[in-house]
């Protein structure tokens, strides 16, 4: 049967993008570049003091440039930069077309050649698939959401709540 | 209450985007999943048309085709469609307003479809049906998966 059946969120794994201290509580975000929502949470959480595991949910018909944006941060990732590239991505929503992803992976001092064929790769967007497709498992259905201390939340979500042990 | 599983689908007339009817008729042969939702360009509908639109491949693969299902004019959820840039066939319960969706059980009486789902298999037999808590819950696109593997159980 489907891959997409109800299922618990994936723990955090050797894949996952990771960051923050290791004893902090852990928030696992499903989030999009195009989504300003996202940006204001990822702002929020940048000073809050949590591990944070990144996920892609990229929805397309809403955010038309919300997939480029997620291979082009994997892409990013797989010269070790995946943060700094989602910093970017999140600081200027308005400027995410290719141009645009080109100058980002340029300030990040990254092999042009190899950015560009990664973020078209298929294994690029399979990994962005496998985030999605976890989300949706988990019952993701709007961005952001996070699940931290065993709850899942979403809409207006409370940051300092978030920061206490055990979510 | 929304139609339960094991039963046969109701007699109903709903309309393609092109006025076309799409009846009883239209569902044997294929697995059908009618999604219902309260108003074209409301706010959790347009969460929910852009969510399930990503995952037309996945049930595609098993088979299912998924429709959205309202009491909008065909027009009106012709232009909803293309606002969002999703691809889900809409099917329209306008006139007689609503007589589908009462007789899918999912008829809300302030004159609008519950948020439902609804599933029927090949046989034109109902599956499986989920009817949202409220109409301002989106139901995750896990649960149409969910709802499949339930089906073919």
């Amino acid at each position: 049967m489907s891959e997409l059946r109800s299922a618990p969120v994936p723990a955090i794994g050797a894949e996952d993008h990771v960051r923050g201290p290791a004893d902090a509580p852990l928030v696992i975000e499903y989030a999009d570049f195009e989504c300003p929502f996202c940006a204001a949470l990822s702002a929020k959480l940048a000073g809050a003091r949590v591990r944070r595991g990144f996920r892609h949910f990229p929805v397309r018909s809403s955010h038309p440039r919300a997939w480029a944006a997620a291979c082009a941060a994997e892409a990013a990732a797989l010269q070790g930069r995946f943060w700094e590239m989602h910093d970017l991505l999140f600081a200027d929503q308005g400027r995410l077309e290719d141009p645009h992803l080109w100058e980002r992976a340029r300030r990040l001092e990254l092999d042009l050649d190899r950015f560009e064929s990664d973020r078209r790769s298929d294994a690029v967007s399979g990994r962005v698939r496998r985030d999605f497709e976890s989300g949706v498992r988990a019952g993701v259905v709007t961005t952001p959401t996070v699940f931290a201390g065993g709850r899942m939340h979403a809409g207006e979500i409370d940051v300092a709540a978030l920061e206490a042990p055990g979510g | 209450m929304i139609i339960q599983p094991g039963t046969a689908a109701p007699d109903f007339v709903l309309r393609r985007a092109d006025g076309a009817e799409f009846t009883r008729a239209d569902l044997e042969g294929a697995t059908t999943v009618l999604v219902f939702y309260p108003f074209a360009f409301s706010p959790v509908c347009t969460d929910q048309l852009n969510l399930y639109d990503e995952i037309l491949d996945e049930l595609a693969a098993q088979g299912a085709t998924l429709y959205g299902v309202s009491c909008d004019a065909t027009y009106s959820q012709t232009a909803f469609r293309e606002r969002l840039g999703v691809s889900i066939e809409q099917l329209s319960d306008f006139e007689p307003k609503g007589a589908a969706c009462r007789a899918f059980g999912v008829y809300h009486p302030a004159g609008f479809p519950q948020r439902a789902l609804v599933i029927i298999g090949p046989d034109g037999v109902v599956r499986w049906s989920y009817e949202a808590p409220s109409p301002s819950e989106l139901p995750g696109a896990n649960l149409i998966f969910d709802g499949l593997a339930a089906a073919a159980a």
